[in-house]
């Protein structure tokens, strides 16, 4: 399936499993998303995460930059009923600040990185992988080297490196991953196309003289989404896990926003006395990383052919 | 088999040349190195200044061949840090980041494949789903994170390990189980899945009328097939981890050649970052272009054909 | 009468499916005499691979057995430990699959793959196993058997796999083969020498034969006995002679009218066929499985059907009193 890309065979595709190019006929399976619980919870977890990033002003108790100095470090009540403050929910950071305003406002951060950064690479990806695929030949070699060469960069040091000459802002990290994430749709996209390309009406459409353009925009794209989706899903979380790793290394977004990966790197000061720091903006990418990845396996599942799993 | 593996050389030494051009080149399409080098505040004299000293006024293609020239032959220039070359200083590093490397390997392995083979023959029990669980929740845990509450937790709380540097054998036993438990799942999604198409092969009934026990069946039989694909992504794995010790090495302060590059990255010392970037990268290029020949010599097919 | 090699009474094979419980193999009974052949023919899907599957307990996992017996020379299959039933595996009892190209491990030489059963089952040492291996694979019709041995299955063609399948089967000198249809994805050519090398092997070395197949001229050329299978029971079985000159099942009558003859099928002349589908063996059964698609069938069909036994072992499920007319006969 992945035949000339060197490589890339387990690394990057062994966790998925292919949703096959659907025939033509797009069925519908409700009873197979509503039949599967995670599928279910995770667009539930998802949804509400989403709701809060939007309505981050409404929802937050506190404005997430304000210091108060002399209220720092009130634990939440679930870790000391003593010392905690009822208008802290989730406590304050080592700066006193309101740690679930902080935890809201950082979703917006992460979920717009993860989109973003999923449209360029998308983009980029998809565009070089159906390419690859339905063009074949020269095309398909270039691309595949283009592959190869992108996966033997080592993302975190290159992101890093980029980040620290063009400074670390929103921009700089949905590019730099964007530029750095695109392999995976490339991959996954060129060998759906190849499948997809041999069909009957797919050749059909090519034998009564249907334009290039109008082949794969009519035919082959609308059959690829499934795929695009799951993988779409694999990226987002990607970018969500590179974009907190980049910020705990001082590298992503700078402070005092409030990316989860920098409030890891903030905690990590008073992790000795109080964990409690630590915990909660880590547990928070977890939580959103697995709905995004349980979601993409649910689609995976719900789109695959019957009889695979 | 010879025609395959001189077709792959050719394309791993054109894909090292092309991350050899993207090494040199990342930092200089990223921004203006001598402003970045000067600092932010710098007048404008010393920025030209800088320009000059660092040669970064002539034209990059010639700035590219010469540091290519150089760096064929072991020269990668000198650290802005470091009273030292950028060669000698990876050279004192890697050996450690090497040993992460392989530590963590091992550990994935032995994560991975008991439990893919066992997911694989119990199918859709409650040992599958487990596994799989596991794979799942611990592939969406930030690396980092995971390092620190593993630091909290056996280095601060319970003491039993040190918590950064890396003098001593056990420095590497935290950040080994961090970088091989991430690296698991995909391994042990491979296994599993190979293990499942091959338990229902005709070849494994073959090995059943023969009145083989299980045991032989599994490790003979099926695993000696499912097992290649797993070899080569191991190889691949190991070049994702020099690649990831970045994130582990900072966090755990193990003084490896991510930690150099973090290092290096953030001090601004552009040399040793290029040295690194080009370094880890022909490493993965090395060690895909082993993975598909060691994949091609497992496979009878490949290798006699 | 010795012992029969096999002697299978009553076998059911139920294998659970989406919608019901598909009853692939019912009330079937066998015997193989030692040293004799005994051939299962019958459609594809009637049943017949399940049943050799289900001697060698290999069914796959979902599959049910019952049988009220199950032995193998006098041993209880049924209630066997697994370890006994390993032993006996490829030593004693031993199988020939449907599919050469994929019955045979990619991964290990065809050496390794032959002197396996021999070494595991404890026959001799790798020096004697190999030299058996040889004169197996010389005696199936391979050339430069040595060098054979060294090569891997891709590089051997289906025939020659299917060879080295039957020389593996052969490598402990077993009471039993079973061979599941193994000419099926042959081709022709090659089909007919096969099932006379197998039919030559069982002769020269007194093995009891169990073969699957839906070629009936091969049967009426090797078979002592014959067992018509149709939609998961035996409708007919008894000496071959018998089967062939007196069927007393409509169906085996109309297999037997399927068979070109050389002398006798003129061209022109449309070979017999069989109108109608394989019933569907999901749910319940009732009556004849075969009535749906019998010229003669009457009310009392629909009902349960008693075996008639006729001389020699001779056995039928038929309500029909004299010997089944030629299907040809009646429509002409």
């Amino acid at each position: 399936m992945l035949g000339s890309i060197p490589g890339s065979g387990g690394a990057d595709m062994s966790d998925i499993t292919l949703p096959q190019p659907a025939p033509p006929a797009i069925r519908r399976k409700r009873g197979r998303i509503l039949g599967n619980p995670g599928l279910v919870v995770a667009a539930l977890v998802l949804g509400l995460i989403t709701l809060m990033a939007v309505f981050a002003p409404l929802v937050a108790p506190h404005d997430p930059y304000v210091q108060i100095l002399d209220d720092r470090l009130i634990p939440p009540a679930f870790v000391d009923a003593e010392m905690s403050d009822p208008r802290y929910l989730l406590g304050t950071d080592n700066l006193g600040r309101d740690y679930l305003s902080r935890l809201i406002y950082g979703a917006r951060i992460s979920l717009l990185i993860g989109l973003l950064t999923v449209l360029v690479s998308g983009v980029i990806g998809t565009t070089l992988g159906v390419a690859a695929g339905y063009f074949g030949g020269r095309v398909d070699t270039v691309v595949s080297f283009l592959i190869t060469t992108r996966l033997s960069l080592p993302v975190v040091m290159v992101a890093l490196a980029v980040v620290a000459v063009a400074g670390g802002s929103l921009q700089v990290v949905v590019l730099v991953l964007g530029l750095l994430l695109w392999d995976r749709f490339a991959v996954v996209m060129r060998s759906a196309t190849m499948q997809l390309r041999n069909l009957e009406y797919v050749a059909a459409a090519r034998s009564v003289g249907c334009s290039t353009p109008r082949i794969l925009l009519g035919e082959i794209l609308p059959n690829l989404i499934p795929a695009l989706v799951v993988v779409a899903s694999y990226e987002m979380a990607q970018a969500i896990l590179l974009e907190a790793a980049l910020s705990f290394l001082g590298l992503g977004v700078q402070p005092p926003l409030p990316s989860w990966g920098l409030m890891v790197a903030e905690a990590k000061e008073v992790m000795l006395f109080d964990p409690w720091v630590i915990l909660l903006p880590g547990l928070a990418i977890c939580v959103l990383v697995l709905a995004i990845n349980m979601l993409g396996d649910g689609i995976r599942d719900a789109t695959a052919p019957e009889g695979r799993t | 088999m010879l025609r395959f593996t001189l077709r792959r050389l050719v394309l791993a030494a054109v894909v090292g040349i092309a991350v050899s051009v993207i090494a040199f080149m990342l930092l200089r399409v990223s921004g203006d190195l001598a402003i970045a080098l000067a600092g932010e505040d710098a007048s404008p004299a010393d920025v030209e200044r800088i320009r000059q000293e660092y040669g970064l006024n002539r034209p990059i293609i010639a700035q590219y061949g010469e540091w290519l020239w150089r760096a064929l032959r072991g020269d990668l220039g000198r650290s802005l840090f470091y009273p030292e070359s950028v060669a000698n200083l990876i050279l004192t590093r890697l050996p450690v980041t090497l040993s992460l490397a392989g530590m963590g390997l091992v550990i994935a392995i032995l994560i991975a494949l008991p439990l893919g083979i066992i997911a694989a023959l119990r199918r859709n029990t409650w040992v599958d789903r487990t596994a799989l669980g596991i794979a799942v929740i611990g592939q969406a845990m930030p690396n980092f994170w995971f390092g620190l509450l593993m630091i909290f937790l056996f280095g601060l709380a319970l003491g039993w390990l040190p918590i950064s540097g890396s003098d001593s054998f056990a420095h590497f036993i935290m950040p080994a189980i961090t970088l091989g438990w991430f690296s698991a799942p995909v391994l042990m999604r491979l296994t599993r899945g190979g293990m499942v198409e091959v338990m229902n092969s005709d070849y494994i009934r073959t090995a059943h009328a023969k009145g083989l026990p299980a045991r032989v069946v599994v490790l003979k039989h099926a695993l000696r097939n499912a097992i290649v694909p797993v070899v080569a992504l191991c190889s691949v794995q190991f070049g994702n981890m020099l690649s990831g010790s970045v994130v582990i090495e900072t966090v755990f302060a193990l003084q490896g050649i991510g930690y150099l590059a973090w290092e290096a990255i953030s001090r601004r010392d552009f040399p040793v970052v290029q040295g690194i970037l080009l370094l880890v990268a022909l490493f993965y290029v090395v060690l895909t272009l082993l993975a598909d020949i060691a994949n091609a010599w497992l496979d009878p097919r490949i290798r006699r054909g | 009468m010795s012992t029969p090699v096999l002697d299978v009474r009553h076998l059911a094979v139920h294998i659970p499916v989406a919608d019901g419980v598909l009853h692939a193999v019912r009330d079937v009974s066998l015997t193989v005499a030692p040293g004799q052949t005994l051939c299962v023919v019958g459609e594809s899907g009637c049943g017949k691979s399940l049943t050799s599957l289900a001697v060698m307990g290999l069914l796959p996992a979902s599959a049910r057995r019952t049988a009220e017996r199950m032995d193998f020379a006098g041993e209880d299959l049924l209630k066997m430990t697994p370890p006994r039933l390993r032993e006996l595996r490829g030593n004693r009892m031993a199988m020939i699959f449907q599919e050469p190209m994929t019955s045979l491990n990619p991964a290990w030489s065809i050496g390794d793959q032959l002197t396996e059963p021999f070494l595991r089952h404890g026959k001799g040492g790798r020096r004697q196993a190999t030299d058996r291996a040889v004169q197996l694979l010389e005696r199936v019709g391979i050339a430069a058997a040595g060098r054979r041995l060294g090569q891997y299955p891709h590089e051997l063609s289906g025939g020659l796999r299917q060879r080295v399948m039957i020389a593996m089967a052969l490598m402990c000198g077993p009471d039993l083969i079973l061979a599941d249809e193994p000419t099926t994805a042959l081709d022709v050519t090659i089909q007919a020498e096969i099932l006379h090398l197998l039919a030559e092997l069982q002769r020269e070395m007194g093995m009891g034969l169990l073969l699957v197949t839906h070629d009936l001229g091969i049967v009426a050329r090797v078979a002592h006995r014959v067992a018509v299978m149709y939609a998961g029971e035996v409708v007919e079985s008894g000496p071959t002679v018998a089967v062939f000159d007196n069927p007393r099942h409509p169906y085996t009558r109309g297999l037997i009218d399927c068979i070109p003859i050389p002398a006798r099928s003129r061209p022109g002349v449309p070979l017999g066929t069989i109108p109608g589908l394989v019933p569907n063996l999901v749910g319940g059964m009732e009556g004849c499985a075969f009535r749906e698609r019998c010229a003669f069938a009457t009310g009392p069909c629909a009902r349960a059907i008693p075996i008639v036994h006729g001389d020699d072992g001779h056995t039928w499920r038929c309500v029909l009193l004299e010997r089944a007319p030629s299907l040809l006969e009646k429509s002409t």
